[in-house]
């Protein structure tokens, strides 16, 4: 259910250059967001969701740039990055699927739903990126939607109450 | 209205009235069902009279704890000598809870009223409003919500023109259930790791950046707006058992009943007929076999248990259990509760902070002893160990996410002893694992 | 009075200054209480705990590194409960630990190895599950981060960024997939990184220098000061074999807390050199030979004849590595013959921890720069020089770099040292052995006027004398008395 390691190496020969984060609007969009907190440590989760919407995964260039805006240690930002889950420490597909598979929804058959979806979109098993690279798919814990299971983020699209049914036509919209 | 279905006649509809109601969403959808009336009658008053109202409610934290919201505001400073802050926590992560998503998604304005009010009440101009990660389309609606109240000058500088600055921001979290531990909230905002802090000191001496804080869950708020609205003697009657237990409480109803969602009754509510009458019992011909109604961390009930339950803080204690964030989890009689009790063992070692030795080992050994019998190669004495070790993970460390992990495995083994058993005696095998 | 406290801990009645923890008012009862994460010199962690007491009237157990006292408390740290907590902690410790104390540098000093020998389970109920697995990772210079062995009591990550105020080291993940972390842009090379090997209470942070070296069990400890700059941080001298093998901090609240920097810990292959003056020499033409102490001496006093009264001044050229013993005999032979005494010292970048006031690896790296100073010898190095050529008789005290014992004139030199330079070896009219700081008793006074002893540690070789020894019996026999002092 785990689904970082520090065992998996960085990314394959990660060498291309990333565009900085913090510049032009995206330093707007930071300063405006430190505005409302009284140190800029307090700015770290919100920047850090910013580096993951421009690069896609929080990046090691990103976290660099992270620090160095924030005034932190890169290593700091590293413990703070694999505390949450929802950081990705690793590139993922182009859609990343987070199946609830905590006890409510799992009572409710969540894991066929998680099954359906490593079916539906040929990723070999969880937290591997399909072949095709459009798809990467987790188990998470307790989505907060427990009435509706089993509910779904693909990307940041909350779906509910998805069924081992319903999965194959939900994978087709995201094609 | 227990949004997704019909509001049945023995809900008490305060907090869900317009769950479903997309109009009450916008601001004006919200003034014009009353919305803001309260938060302008609060800013004509000082913070003490406000405290007294909130507690004369009778008023309980509805995150989990219960503890009184009207004594907790008063612990705040009355000399505001450093920045007052308040929390509030919309991490909702308890499994089998889901009450204050419908909040924030139907009546995001609900919310930022009560927001504006508690900060009014605690003297704070700054509250922030810490929204777990996953949450993606409630963060969006409370953003629409909130650029809206400042675009009226509701919230801001000049706070509907009262010559008070209020400002509410919202801090989107990044996936950690230990979040939704005040501490640990606290610690995320001020972006660090989620790490319960020890305490004392207690958040109204030093909570958030160090300074006095009061930290309320969602529902706890948007109760606050229709406490001060229509008094705290009307709040104060709602109660149909034990008088330290007033007011509605959302309940979150999930697993396996026919109509799982948000039910609102009034505190002191019979278990049996939220399950049958109001979710229309289990699913065609099954039967119940156990109910978790406080979400995943208080612990398990058999059936005949949870049929006896009443529905308040006291009520759930007499049962054996607690009523915790009233996340009800319902199993019937097809599920394996080995699997089951393991699959929250697994959560609750997911989902350690790492900091506690008994809850960062103790979590994961417990998932691995679990696996193990789940696998048919358990022995009997594995039993014993795990209540053992469930034993020492109770009221050892900063926070209760290891008693937590304790408490299904100890009701579990002791309430569905034979499950586990014919596991281990070979007579049964996983049928999911 | 209302600053202290009274209370009772393990039966003793104790009383404290209010605000003092339950761990460390029962170290004033005589009670240690077993614990990991707790250290004086760090913020309060809380999270092994490990030092869980009973608490009479308190509803569970408490963290007593995190329970401040509070008049009456009585306070039980043997009892049942509290002692089955304990137990369980350890055994979550083991559970996960590869349990290679043969190959472990910290078995004989390890606080998980002795809590567990103390009061641990005696077996284990975890099985055949598979340990959990962290490779061995380089944090830098002198540390290697066995994550198998670490317990997560995060002393390291909160030295580092509280005390040293360089955040290198970081707890990543959670759960028990949780392991001290860096990144790889950085590396544990801060000044005084290497504390985080003494604070690691188990062998998760190890010292690349000390790796398989020794057992703990074989050194031997001698209290000693750091010779390595003017600060005088109380260290330790670990010896086996009349080696050192390690040097680690001595806590002294008024100098160096728990501290030493990685200069004063690593820096001491010296003490150890081989190539040692180990004999006196007189000089016969172009050569040195060989004699015993009482020829060597005679001559001595023959040059000090020859050389005294106050129209021929005699000069010293000192080392500021010496005792304040040395030094202040030196000083007094030079006053007597109307002479003047300098030092010089070697200056590097100050390097100053963050998080303790007035602790430094200081600029000035000698330990007895003070001491010499209090002793009457200057800083005046040139100016000395110039009188030296002019000088009856030039004694150079262990003070080889540079060609500082070429020779400066024609004066003879008496030349007391440590290793044979080849100035001495071509000048000196009389060379004497003399120990380096880890073979005598002596004392430095730092740069806060602080004079300090340490011990002997090492044996001496070969004839060689602590130099306070050598300058009083040339004291004797050139006739000064210890009353011209």
């Amino acid at each position: 259910m785990s689904t970082g390691g520090q065992a998996q190496g960085r990314a394959g020969g990660h060498v291309a250059e990333v565009p900085k984060v913090f510049v032009g609007e995206g330093r707007k969009e930071l300063d405006a967001t430190l505005a409302k907190y009284p140190t800029r440590m307090a700015g770290l989760l919100p920047a850090l969701w910013m580096v993951q919407r421009a690069h896609g995964w929080i990046t090691p260039e990103g976290m660099a740039e992270t620090a160095d805006v924030l005034g932190l240690t890169p290593a700091y930002v590293k413990g703070v990055v694999t505390f949450y889950t929802m950081y990705h420490q690793h590139p993922v597909g182009k859609h990343f699927v987070q199946v609830c598979t905590t006890t409510p929804c799992n009572v409710c058959g969540a894991e066929k739903v998680r099954d359906a979806f490593l079916k539906a979109t040929n990723a070999k098993r969880l937290g591997e990126t399909s072949p095709d690279g459009n798809w990467t798919i987790i188990e998470v814990e307790c989505l907060g939607a427990c009435g509706f299971a089993t509910p779904v983020l693909i990307d940041d699209d909350f779906i509910e109450s998805v069924t081992p049914d319903s999965v194959a036509a939900l994978v087709a919209r995201y094609r | 209205m227990g949004y997704p279905h019909q509001s049945h006649p023995k809900e008490t509809v305060v907090l869900s009235q317009y769950f479903g109601d997309a109009e009450a969403r916008s601001y004006d959808g919200w003034v014009k069902r009353g919305g803001y009336r309260a938060l302008e009658t609060a800013l004509g008053m000082g913070r003490e009279p406000i405290v007294d109202i909130v507690k004369a409610s009778g008023l309980r934290g509805r995150g989990g704890a219960g503890f009184p919201t009207g004594l907790k505001w008063s612990f705040m400073p009355k000399e505001v000598q450093k920045p007052h802050y308040l929390c509030c926590n919309a991490d909702e992560s308890e499994p089998g809870t889901f009450k204050d998503r419908e909040i924030m998604r139907w009546t995001p304005h609900a919310l930022l009223e009560g927001c504006a009010i508690a900060c009014h009440a605690i003297g704070a101009e700054i509250g922030y409003i810490y929204i777990r990660g996953e949450f993606t389309d409630p963060y969006a609606i409370m953003e629409k919500a909130l650029a809206e109240a400042y675009a009226r000058g509701t919230l801001g500088a000049n706070a509907m023109g009262k010559g008070r600055r209020l400002d509410l921001h919202l801090h989107r979290g990044a996936g950690a259930y230990i979040c939704g531990e005040e501490t640990a909230l606290m610690n995320s905002l001020e972006g660090k790791r989620g790490n319960p802090r020890i305490k004392p000191p207690f958040p109204a001496a030093a909570g958030l950046f160090g300074c006095p804080t009061t930290i309320n869950n969602v529902e706890t708020l948007a109760a606050v707006p229709h406490i001060l609205n229509r008094g705290a003697e009307w709040y104060k009657g709602l109660c149909l058992s034990n008088p330290k237990s007033t007011g509605t409480k959302l309940f979150s109803v999930c697993g396996h009943v026919r109509k799982p969602g948000n039910y609102e009754i009034t505190l002191g509510f019979p278990l049996k007929e939220m399950l049958y009458d109001l979710c229309g019992g289990p699913p065609p011909g099954r039967k119940f076999k156990a109910v978790i109604p406080g979400g995943s961390s208080v612990p398990i009930l058999t059936a005949a248990e949870a049929e006896g339950a009443l529905l308040d803080y006291e009520g759930c204690v007499a049962a054996g259990t607690m009523l915790g964030s009233a996340g009800c989890i319902v199993m019937d009689d097809s599920t394996d509760m080995v699997y089951q009790v393991m699959r929250l063992a697994a959560f609750y070692a997911h989902e350690s902070c790492a900091q506690c030795t008994q809850c960062r080992e103790g979590t994961a050994w417990t998932t691995k002893i679990l696996k193990r019998i789940l696998a048919g190669e358990g022995e009997m004495k594995d039993l014993d160990l795990l209540l053992d070790l469930a034993d020492q993970m109770t009221g050892k460390t900063i926070c209760v996410l290891s008693d937590s992990c304790a408490a299904p495995v100890v009701s579990g083994i002791k309430k569905f002893r034979g499950e586990f058993e014919a596991y281990i005696k070979g007579g049964r095998r996983a049928a999911t694992a | 009075m209302s600053d202290t406290v009274k209370l009772t801990i393990e039966g003793r009645e104790v009383e404290v200054p209010a605000g003092t923890s339950v761990l460390e008012a029962a170290k004033l009862a005589g009670v240690l209480i077993p614990h990991y994460c707790y250290h004086p010199a760090l913020p309060v962690a809380g999270v092994c705990r490990m030092c869980l007491v009973e608490i009479e009237k308190a509803p569970k157990l408490a963290a007593s590194c995190a329970t401040p006292v509070a008049p009456g408390m009585v306070v039980h740290v043997g009892s049942a409960q509290a002692l089955a907590a304990r137990q369980s902690v350890l055994e979550f410790l083991l559970i996960n630990h590869p349990l290679d104390c043969p190959i472990c540098d910290q078995a004989g000093e390890c606080e998980l190895q002795d809590y567990v020998f103390q009061e641990g389970r005696s077996g284990t109920r975890y099985g055949s599950y598979a340990k959990r697995f962290n490779p061995v990772e380089d944090f830098g210079p002198d540390v290697l981060y066995v994550g198998n062995r670490c317990i997560l009591c995060t002393r390291c990550v909160r030295f580092m960024e509280d005390v040293a105020d360089q955040a290198v080291l970081n707890v990543s993940e959670r759960g028990d997939r949780a392991y001290i972390g860096i990144v790889e842009a950085e590396k544990l090379d801060h000044a005084w990184a290497g504390n985080v090997v003494d604070l690691c209470p188990v062998g998760a942070l190890i010292s690349k220098d000390f790796l398989h070296k020794a057992r703990a069990w074989d050194l031997d400890k001698t209290a000693s000061v750091c010779p390595g700059c003017t600060q005088g941080c109380n260290i330790m001298l670990d010896t086996r074999d009349n080696q050192v093998l390690r040097v680690r901090p001595r806590p002294n609240p008024d100098v160096n807390r728990y501290f030493i920097c990685d200069t004063g810990r690593l820096g001491y292959a010296w003490l150890n050199r081989a190539d040692r003056l180990e004999v006196p020499m007189l000089r016969e033409g172009d050569r040195l030979v060989p004699a015993d102490w009482e020829k060597a001496l005679k001559r001595v006093g023959e040059l000090a004849g020859a050389a005294s009264g106050p129209r021929h001044p005699w000069v010293g050229l000192a080392s500021p590595g010496l005792s304040c013993e040395a030094l202040d005999r030196a000083a007094a032979l030079l006053k007597a013959n109307g002479g003047v005494g300098a030092f010089r010292v070697k200056e590097e970048t100050e390097e100053p921890l963050a998080g303790v006031s007035d602790l430094a690896l200081r600029k000035e790296r000698a330990p007895n720069v003070h001491g010499a100073l209090e002793a009457g010898f200057t800083r005046d190095w040139e100016a000395t020089i110039a009188q030296a050529r002019v000088a009856s008789l030039v004694l150079v005290l262990d003070e080889w770099r540079d060609g500082a014992s070429d020779g400066v004139g024609s004066a003879p030199m008496i030349y007391i040292g440590t290793t044979l330079p080849e100035g001495a070896r071509r000048h000196a009219a009389v060379v004497l052995p003399c120990t380096n700081m880890s073979e005598e008793d002596g004392s430095f006074r730092n740069l806060r006027g602080r004079v300090q002893r340490y011990f002997q540690a090492r044996t001496a070789p070969g004839m060689a004398r602590p130099a306070a020894w050598i300058l009083e019996a040339i004291g004797d026999v050139a006739g000064v008395s210890a009353g011209a002092r």
